[in-house]
């Protein structure tokens, strides 16, 4: 299957006009408000542009004016699909230039939750991209999955979405008593689900015609363009921030990184892309089991802490493997109890950049498909 | 079928000794079935669609929300009709209605019992395939009409797509009318009659040695459920209103009861195709068992369960399958479909000339 050759389209010889095509703000398949000016010669992609900012919300502006403990809230709404993967750099950064250490327990719980949302992020972008190659059901069939996380999630912090649960020096509160049997009952059904998804979705054979050969990005451009996550990993490098730069207690965990081999097309298509996502989602299952298993049930939360966090003065940059690839946080302080300046590094702005030079030559189709792929979230492209 | 056989046009001529009642009931049976069968179809859609996606689907409106169709049709018809300021007036208003009256056409020819038929002509096979390709005029006028890019997009994909399609499809239906030697529905239905095994997906009526013909029919089935799938726009052959792509296709500007006739006429389609399936290669009205529940009345019965069935596989499938792309769409109907459909062609005629 390996030689299916690369999809290629010829432009036309006839001299004919190029169509300007606005995708979005308002369009099915944009995943928010992208908005992509499309030129198409026929329905064959020449050129796109993104437009973006229809979200921004100033972000960093805004943290200027907030306490550390109050822009947590705000950065949950950057990537709003996997928000307790986002809070995780940030406080890191903070207990780091206030050398705070966390306790034991509160390093578990974070790395479940972290691991949990990394599958109910996975679970999405798969869902979604499913979604628009036109495959209705595994999309219903993932959401039903994820409420099961969900109400993990709510049971612990009391959001379903948005979550303001690492908090600077701990949690926000502790894990229900049943927590470690709800965990295992939801890695259980996700395996269970994943393994109805790989039939009726990932290896269909027309889902299969779909994503091979499309959308391929090579692992230079994939460096040069600063992707991280599974768009990197799936051109077939193992970067992975877990295992590379190892944070918290990942050093404990026995996985594996997953990465794309090209198997039914050319390395780095949309298919690998995908299939990495899948993959990783039962790699943070066993990551889970660890944790599960190693994880303390008694014991506090949360630190004894001042009533006013003011980190010394400094400068610090953490970043973490967010599931879209590598949030980064550079937080300036200077002494008070509000941060000088923070930046953050958001992942789908990065990866979202490679649009353009991956899906020329393209068609249309195949062009939402790509912009699928890449998993974006557009609360943290804007930000 | 030459025989003088009381259809349901004499008995109501008979009944209210008027020609032009009896005309005025044989044309409206089949619009009011349609109706019925549309609201059926959408709450089928609901339903079946529900069930697969482990979800109740609607069920407020009525028990179980078996009323949930009428009040779509009733909220379609509250809402505002707008017609776009840059659009083709003239243009945009008709192609709704042309897509309609082509798939209510196509009704025309159905034999839904040994007794009735709207119009027994002797091309009926011809006639309905000439009917489905109005229909991608009004395809064609609706998304010109709405200047809107995805519109046309959409327009220009399925006026390719149905016309690909309509090669093996018609191809297939040649076929078939070589082993019937008759265009005719009555007659290609009245051919199978008998046990189930008559039916032409089983080689039609003949002997034992039938037995090599069995897998040329079964594809040429197969190949025409496909193209059929692919003429009613339906996943996994949905590009025309691809709907991650394009928005909603050549209905992208359309609204209230205007968007409800595209909406109907697709449901038509789709009954138009199943009826032509169940027709050509699973006897139409004819009981599978012989003599057994077999008759005029049963012959509806049979008639509409069957095809209903089809209609059921084309829900099915529109709930399963992800969607083709545009080239691998043309590729498959040109390159596979076609030339396999040519092979049954020839194999079915060589049968018959040595037959």
């Amino acid at each position: 299957m390996s030689e299916t050759k690369k999809v290629e389209f010829e432009y036309s010889q006839i001299d004919s006009e190029r169509m300007r095509l606005n995708v979005g703000p308002q369009h099915p398949s944009t995943h928010g408000v992208l908005r992509l000016e499309v030129e198409l010669d026929g329905e064959i992609v020449t050129e796109v542009v993104p437009h973006i900012g229809y979200l921004h919300r100033c972000f960093e502006k805004h943290a200027e004016k907030m306490t550390y403990p109050q822009v947590i809230p705000y950065i949950d709404r950057m990537d709003y699909i996997s928000a307790m993967n986002n809070e995780w750099p940030y406080v890191m950064g903070i207990e780091k230039l206030m050398g705070i250490e966390v306790p034991e327990k509160v390093e578990y719980i974070r790395v479940i939750f972290a691991e949990l949302n990394r599958i109910a992020n996975h679970q999405i972008a798969i869902a979604t991209f499913g979604l628009d190659a036109g495959a209705f059901t595994p999309f219903l069939y993932l959401f039903r999955d994820r409420e099961f996380i969900l109400t993990v999630f709510e049971k612990a912090s009391g959001g379903r979405l948005l979550y303001n649960y690492y908090w600077v020096g701990g949690l926000a509160a502790d894990v229900h008593k049943e927590f470690k049997e709800d965990v295992l009952s939801i890695v259980k059904q996700v395996r269970e689900t994943n393994k109805e998804i790989a039939d009726l979705l990932i290896y269909n054979k027309i889902f299969i015609e779909r994503v091979a050969n499309v959308g391929i990005l090579p692992a230079d451009v994939a460096i040069n363009y600063g992707c991280s996550g599974p768009v990197v990993r799936g051109s077939g490098l193992p970067f992975d921030l877990r295992k590379d730069a190892p944070y918290s207690i990942y050093d404990r965990f026995d996985f594996d990184v997953v990465i794309g081999h090209g198997e039914v097309g050319t390395v780095g298509d949309c298919f690998d892309r995908n299939i990495v996502r899948f993959h990783e989602m039962e790699q943070s299952c066993r990551i889970i089991e660890q944790a599960i298993e190693q994880m303390p049930m008694d014991g506090d939360v949360r630190e004894k802490l001042p009533k006013k966090i003011r980190p010394p003065k400094g400068e610090i940059y953490t970043k973490a493997e967010n599931p879209k690839g590598e949030l980064g946080f550079y937080i300036v302080s200077n002494g008070t109890d509000k941060p000088e300046r923070i930046k953050s590094r958001g992942t789908s702005f990065v990866n979202l950049s490679v649009l353009p030079e991956i899906s020329k030559g393209y068609l249309f189709a195949d062009l939402i498909m790509i912009l699928g792929s890449v998993d974006i979230v557009l609360g943290e492209v804007d930000r | 079928m030459e025989q003088q056989i009381l259809t349901l046009y004499d008995w109501v001529v008979k009944l209210s000794s008027s020609e032009l009642i009896a005309l005025i009931v044989v044309i409206t049976l089949p619009l009011v079935f349609l109706i019925v069968y549309a609201l059926v179809a959408i709450l089928g859609e609901l339903k079946i669609s529900a069930f697969i996606q482990e979800r109740l689907g609607p069920m407020r409106t009525g028990p179980w929300g078996i009323i949930q169709p009428v009040a779509e049709v009733v909220k379609l018809l509250q809402k505002e009709d707008i017609t776009p300021d840059a659009a083709n007036k003239p243009l945009f208003n008709m192609a709704p209605f042309l897509m309609f009256t082509a798939a209510y056409a196509g009704f025309a020819v159905i034999p839904f019992s040994s007794h009735f038929v709207p119009a027994g002509i002797n091309l009926g096979l011809f006639y309905i395939f000439a009917m489905g390709s109005l229909a991608v005029i009004g395809l064609v006028m609706g998304g010109w009409a709405s200047n809107n890019k995805y519109s046309l997009l959409g327009a220009l994909r399925s006026v390719a797509q149905i016309i690909s399609y309509e090669i093996p499809a018609a191809i297939v239906i040649l076929s078939i009318v070589i082993l019937a030697s008759s265009m005719n529905l009555q007659v290609i239905n009245a051919n199978q009659g008998g046990w189930f095994w008559n039916w032409y997906v089983f080689g039609g009526p003949g002997t034992a040695w039938k037995i090599i013909i069995i897998p040329i029919t079964f594809s040429m089935f197969l190949l025409y459920l496909i193209a059929s799938l692919a003429e009613t726009n339906r996943t996994p052959f949905d590009i025309p209103e691809g709907e991650s792509e394009l928005v909603a296709g050549y209905h992208t500007e359309y609204s209230g009861m205007k968007f409800a006739m595209f909406f109907f006429a697709e449901y038509a389609n789709m009954f138009v195709v199943a009826a032509l399936l169940s027709i050509l290669f699973f006897g139409g009205w004819n009981s599978p068992f012989g003599d057994f529940m077999n008759g005029p009345i049963w012959g509806v019965f049979w008639f509409i369960s069957k095809s209903f069935f089809f209609v059921f596989v084309q829900i099915w499938l529109r709930w399963t399958l992800p969607r083709l792309r545009v080239d691998q769409l043309m590729g498959v109907s040109w390159k596979v479909m076609t030339p396999i459909a040519f092979i049954c062609f020839f194999a079915v005629g060589l049968w018959t000339m040595f037959n």
